[in-house]
């Protein structure tokens, strides 16, 4: 289960980012930000060698002590959900893209995937 | 460097173990010989040199003393894993070889006594290193080069004999002559002390392998760890490096299998750690560095939940912190000796854990040494041991040797955790942190981790915060902050500028607390409303030259002391203006400046709107806004200024036009006559600064670069104009925030002019005449148009051939030359009272033909009002036209023989016509004046040429032809080409007036061929003959040569003749003499018939053909049929 769920513009900025209330929640917005260097990096590599095969998942970003960073999640179908909610915020004609999100769907859809503060 | 504390690994542990071999009877000192010796062991040890640590002891040096060895383990009890002592032992004190050196040389001459001094020597050596394995080896120091083995018999017996004498094996025994060649030498001596010392280790190994037999694992667990660990240690001095690996990896499994518990957990850690230090740096050396990662993970898994006493926790973050920094050493090592690193495997990590441990420590410190009673360090010092150091390592001073579970002595064991806990509150944990933190922003710069450097130096940052070092703090701070802006990372930018506040308020650096609260408490922080209110409010205390509260989260002691700082602040005098450009900010106002055109006509006013929207949670009053421009006379107009009083910052009346009330777009405008000079020039805003406060409390000016717009504010707009919002219908006066953009600059162009220019005129313009274009200017300005001007002619900035065959006049009566100019400028037209109507003409002269653009620019100055103010305007009309220039008429000529035959070549003395065509290519009627034909001296006419198109009018397509008689005088050279002369034609048009000029186009004629011929003949007959009748033909035949010409003359037989005269006839004609032949033909039947062939031959120009000559004579003639005699006249009168 995750403790950190974002989605990240592709200019770098968060588009939504939740973390389970218990922990220090900035502690988790450093490891997500800190996590673009690994997937810029990636995308760049990508980019040059085959940009009409681009992988989407991106596999483990990187590994911290505590936790894992992943990049396109699909294990147990986690980010294919998330993804799929994602295209329904992008279809809602009143969201502009590039704003950030605020739909109750996909903060539902989160809320499911993220460890349960017990 | 900080000293070394508990926590570092020992230097014996981390160097590389050589072999040690001792070199004793060398003095280095006073003997040159020996000093040269012991240089040549010690210097350039590259790696090529066998790994050998040398050291130089004197003779009778004690080696330390070997234990009596244990005959039985059975009642043992080891009181430790690993004596402090024993690998520096193996490593500096203990030799592998002792080497003595003695100089001796074969043949000395007291051999004997020598021989017995020198086993003497090596008796004392060995009695010192009594019970050990250590290998004793002699040098001879020689003065002579040996003989080759086997040839110097006294060698070999007296070496046997010493080696006799000194209980040696003959390969113990060395010779060092001391010659040249003393470096190769050594090199085969160290190679053999080298083989020496490898046994030794070899059966220093197989040693301490014998006493596993001895061993049961219920007592002596502790030493199934140190044997393992010793057997490694030894593989390394052997340099058996594989080997070593697999006992320390042995080592290390079975450390983890001892039994833990709280009072030997430190033992056991430190062992692990020892055991994986080694372990982690031979898999680098061995190039393995996945193994050395595995290794370490599996370590830090093992060991992370080992603690141990909780009381003192922090040792146990300390010694992670340890394993961390260690392991990136090592990693960092392998990397300069060549390892690639990747972006998420790199040294970085490590350093970065560790000073996440070395956080941790410092808090549980803090924690720890905090709340307990700790009180004062105790007395006597339960950390103070006998020898002054611990005798196993990872011990306790007050328990040393005690293996079993529970402390012996309880109270013993409190004093010794108060006595560390007392030491850890003196260790310089943010000294630890940053220095950790700075190695880890070293290695994700090189790695490319640019977010990651910078989280770190947020970290740092904060521990520098921590440490009170707010100077610091700041500069890391101030450095990451617009990384985290750009990248629109808000809840982590207020995170950063929370810090940035607090520092600066405790520092009482004025400048920094109203950057920091300004954003703070705009739009890009996260903080709650309720915060932002806080710092608002602090805000206008500072304003008002008043001290802030205090941030909370700051230390109440460092809190007090900022008051004070404060306080002297605001009884300082001066310094209380602030000049802040927020352009790079995301301050709590927005501005967005916008002209209202990007360009303006001098006569209206340049409108200019100022918006502003505060983000903060309370109305702001400001008072004074101020747009500066790139021309600083319009500044004045636009400014916006009501000074206010204490109590209009406090509680600002939001209805006020200097309040701005959060979330509420406000606009100001201004409006300004532009100057007449700025006509054509570009008037930019260079910056909009608004201020805060009061002149007398504390001023802020917020200053804005350009048009406003900050750090933000690009990306809104981007979002705004992409928004479904945007293309909403918005109501003027609410004007929308994000639908205003920034218009930072405006032209100012000259006023429209009223005023027409009309252009008539008939193109296409013909070449060469004077083409009249008629402007017609008239005024429909309110007031007098002053001063008008024309400037007429070809449009500059075309090609410049047609500059220079364009020509442009106002004088329509004579024909321009080159004199003339291709553009008239300022041709005064005088003034024009409103509706006044002038016309001018123009006469253009185009030389060549093709399109050209003329330009018909009229200026002018009048006066008008704009804002209530005179201006004058300077007001100017361009009209252009495009005029095609096309040939008049096309003149064709050709030269024809008098039987209008085309000739492609003349005859001399022959006569031949000219015949011109001019053909009219004119869309309008052509007047043809007059046309001339001006003869080349080579050309006579031979009548007097008179014009034959004298007035006539040619309509387009039409065409009028002359021909003119002409003869060629003799040439030279009997054939050549010769001029003909020009045909001159004056024309104009049909539609000009009677005193238009005349143009006169001049056509030149072709050159044509002129050729001598010898013989020339010509025909004299009626123009025409009748049926049966007689008609009488005359042939003069011309001899033109200097010489007698004999010729040969015959006539054809005909049909349609019968003819009277000589039929064949040769005769010789005189140079210059003319013959003449008479026939009379009579003609047979009607109609054109050929006349009989004459044909002439030439003897003495055999090509010179009847048929050339032929060509003078008339080939046919009309005969007409025979008719009445009265009928005759009447046909003769026709």
């Amino acid at each position: 289960m995750a403790v950190c769920i974002a989605v990240i513009a592709k200019e770098n900025y968060p588009l939504y980012i939740r973390s389970v209330p218990t922990q220090n929640e900035l502690k988790f917005h450093y490891t997500v930000h800190t996590s673009l260097d690994v997937v810029e990096e990636k995308i760049s590599a990508v980019g040059k060698a085959m940009a009409d095969q681009r992988e989407l998942y991106l596999g483990l970003l990187y590994p911290t002590e505590d936790y894992k960073v992943y990049g396109y999640v699909t294990n147990s179908k986690m980010f294919r959900k998330l993804h799929n909610s994602f295209t329904d915020v992008m279809c809602n004609p009143f969201y502009n893209p590039g704003d950030t999100i605020q739909s109750k769907a996909f903060d539902g859809m989160v809320s499911v995937m993220m460890v349960q503060a017990s | 460097m900080m000293s070394p504390t508990q926590w570092d690994l020992p230097p014996e542990l981390c160097c590389r173990p050589m072999a040690f071999v001792a070199l004793t009877g060398l003095d280095v000192t006073y003997n040159a010989i020996h000093r040269a010796i012991w240089d040549a062991f010690c210097a350039n040890r590259r790696a090529d040199r066998v790994p050998i640590s040398f050291k130089v002891l004197p003779g009778d040096h004690e080696y330390p003393k070997c234990r009596t060895k244990r005959t039985s383990y059975e009642w043992y009890i080891p009181k430790g894993i690993l004596k402090t002592g024993w690998m520096n032992k193996h490593l500096n004190l203990v030799p592998a070889l002792v080497v003595l050196f003695y100089e001796l040389d074969w043949d000395d001459p007291v051999w004997k006594e020598k021989q017995s001094e020198c086993a003497t020597k090596v008796e004392i050596v060995r009695t010192s290193l009594q019970g050990r394995n250590t290998k004793v080896a002699v040098v001879l120091i020689q003065k002579k080069t040996p003989l080759p083995p086997g040839e110097d018999l006294v060698a070999s017996e007296r070496a046997a004999s010493l080696c006799n004498a000194c209980d040696l094996s003959g390969k113990s025994l060395f010779v060092l002559p001391h010659t040249d060649h003393l470096v190769g030498y050594i090199i085969r001596l160290e190679n053999a002390f080298y083989e020496h010392a490898q046994t030794y280790y070899y059966t220093e190994i197989r040693r301490v392998k014998s006493h596993k037999e001895f061993l049961n694992k219920t007592t002596h667990q502790l030493l199934f760890v140190r044997h393992q660990f010793k057997i490694a240690f030894f593989s390394e001095l052997k340099q058996d490096t594989q080997n070593a690996l697999k006992y320390y990896r042995t080592a290390y499994s079975l450390v983890h299998e001892l039994r833990t518990h709280e009072t030997n957990m430190l033992e056991i850690k430190t062992m692990a750690g020892f055991t994986n230090y080694k372990i982690c740096r031979l898999c680098f050396q061995h190039n393995t560095p996945l193994d050395a990662i595995a290794q370490f993970r599996k370590h830090i898994d093992l060991c992370k939940k080992k603690i141990g006493s909780a009381e003192l926790a922090f040792e146990h973050t300390a010694w992670m912190s340890k394993q961390f920094q260690s392991f990136g050493d090592l990693f960092d090592e392998a990397i300069k000796l060549g390892l690639t690193a990747i972006q998420t495997q790199n040294p970085g990590f490590y350093y970065q854990q560790a000073a996440y441990y070395a956080q941790e420590r410092k808090q549980q410190a803090a924690h720890m040494c905090a709340h307990e009673p700790v009180g004062s360090y105790p007395t006597p010092d339960p950390l103070e041991t006998l020898s002054g150091a611990l005798d196993f390592y990872g011990q306790r001073a007050w328990r040393q040797g005690h293996q079993s579970i529970d402390p012996p002595d309880a109270e013993k064991e409190k004093v010794g955790i108060q006595a560390l806990q007392v030491k850890e509150k003196d260790v310089p944990h943010s000294e630890l942190i940053i220095a950790l933190l700075s190695n880890a922003v070293a290695q994700f710069k090189k790695y490319k981790c640019p977010r990651m450097k910078s989280h770190l130096m947020v970290q740092m940052g904060e521990e520098y915060y921590h440490a009170k070092d707010y100077t610091k703090a700041l500069k890391l701070l101030d450095y990451v902050m617009c990384d985290y802006r750009t990248e629109r990372w808000w809840s982590l930018l207020t995170s950063i500028l929370g810090t940035a506040l607090r520092c600066s308020y405790l520092m009482a650096h004025v400048k920094d607390y109203i950057t920091y609260s300004m954003e703070l408490i705009g739009r890009a922080s996260t903080l709650w409303e309720d915060q932002k209110s806080r710092i608002e409010k602090n805000l206008i205390k500072v304003l008002m030259n008043e001290v802030p509260e205090a941030e909370p989260d700051c230390d109440p002691a460092s809190a007090k002391a900022a008051q004070a700082l404060w306080s002297d602040r605001v009884s300082l005098a001066g310094s209380n203006r602030f000049t802040i450009e927020v352009q790079d900010y995301v301050p709590f106002v927005q501005c967005k400046a916008r002209f209202l055109s990007p360009s303006f006509h001098l006569d209206d006013p340049v409108q200019l709107h100022l918006y502003l929207k505060a983000d903060c949670p309370h109305p702001v009053r400001f008072s004074k806004l101020c747009v500066s421009l790139s021309n600083q006379e319009y500044n004045q107009f636009c400014v916006v200024e009501e000074s206010c009083k204490s109590q209009d910052i406090l509680e600002p009346l939001s209805q006020e036009n200097m309040c701005l009330v959060p979330g509420k777009t406000r606009k100001y405008s201004f409006k300004f006559v532009a100057k007449t000079e700025d006509v054509g020039k570009k008037i930019e805003i260079t910056a909009v600064d608004l201020m805060l406060g009061t002149d007398n409390g504390r001023c802020v000016l917020l200053n804005w670069r350009g048009g406003g717009g900050d750090a933000a504010s690009s990306h809104e707009a981007i979002q705004a104009a992409r928004s479904f919002r945007s293309r909403g219908r918005v109501p003027e006066q609410h004007a929308q925030w994000d639908t205003v953009s920034i218009q930072a600059s405006t032209m100012i162009i000259s006023r429209v002019p009223k005023i027409s220019v009309q252009l008539s005129h008939k193109p296409p313009a013909l070449s060469n005449e004077m083409y009249c274009i008629c402007v017609s200017i008239q005024s429909n300005e309110k007031t007098v148009a002053k001063d008008v001007k024309l400037t007429a002619g070809l449009k500059p900035g075309q090609d410049a051939n047609l500059t220079q065959s364009t020509q442009v006049t106002l004088n329509g009566l004579e024909v321009c030359d080159e004199s003339h100019p291709a553009l008239l400028p300022d041709i005064a037209i005088g003034d024009l009272q409103p509706g006044e109507k002038v016309e001018k003409s123009l006469y253009v002269c185009c030389v060549t033909t093709g399109p050209r653009i003329f330009l018909f620019h009229v200026a002018y100055t009048m006066t008008t009002q704009a804002e209530g103010t005179d201006i004058t305007c300077k007001c100017h009309k361009d009209e252009t036209v495009t005029i095609e220039t096309v040939v008049p008429f096309d003149v064709a000529m050709k030269f024809v023989s008098t039987k209008f035959e085309h000739l492609e070549r003349v005859y001399v003395d022959v006569p031949f016509l000219l015949m011109t065509d001019i053909l009219s290519a004119s869309p309008w009627p052509l007047h043809l004046v007059s046309s001339q034909l001006l003869l080349a001296p080579t050309m006579v006419a031979l009548d007097e040429p008179q014009s034959q198109v004298e007035h006539v009018v040619l309509q387009t397509g039409e065409c009028a032809s002359e021909c003119f008689s002409l003869q060629c005088p003799p040439v030279l050279n009997g054939t050549s080409s010769v001029a003909s002369g020009q045909y001159l034609i004056s024309w104009k048009r049909k539609s000009s007036c009677a005193d238009a000029p005349v143009v006169t186009t001049v056509v030149t004629l072709s050159h044509v061929m002129v050729e001598t011929i010898p013989l020339y003949v010509h025909a004299e007959l009626p123009s025409f003959g009748r049926v049966r009748e007689s008609l009488p033909v005359r042939y003069h035949i011309q001899n033109r040569t200097g010489l007698v010409q004999d010729v040969e003359m015959s006539v054809e037989p005909s049909d349609a003749f019968m003819f009277s005269g000589l039929k064949q006839v040769r005769l010789r004609i005189l140079p210059g003499a003319e013959h003449e032949m008479l026939y009379n033909f009579y003609p047979l039947m009607a109609g054109y018939q050929n006349l009989p062939l004459l044909n002439i031959s030439l003897l003495r120009f055999p090509t010179v053909s009847g048929q050339l000559l032929r060509r003078f004579l008339p080939s046919r003639i009309f005969v007409k049929p025979q008719g009445r005699q009265a009928e005759d006249a009447s046909i003769a009168a026709a």
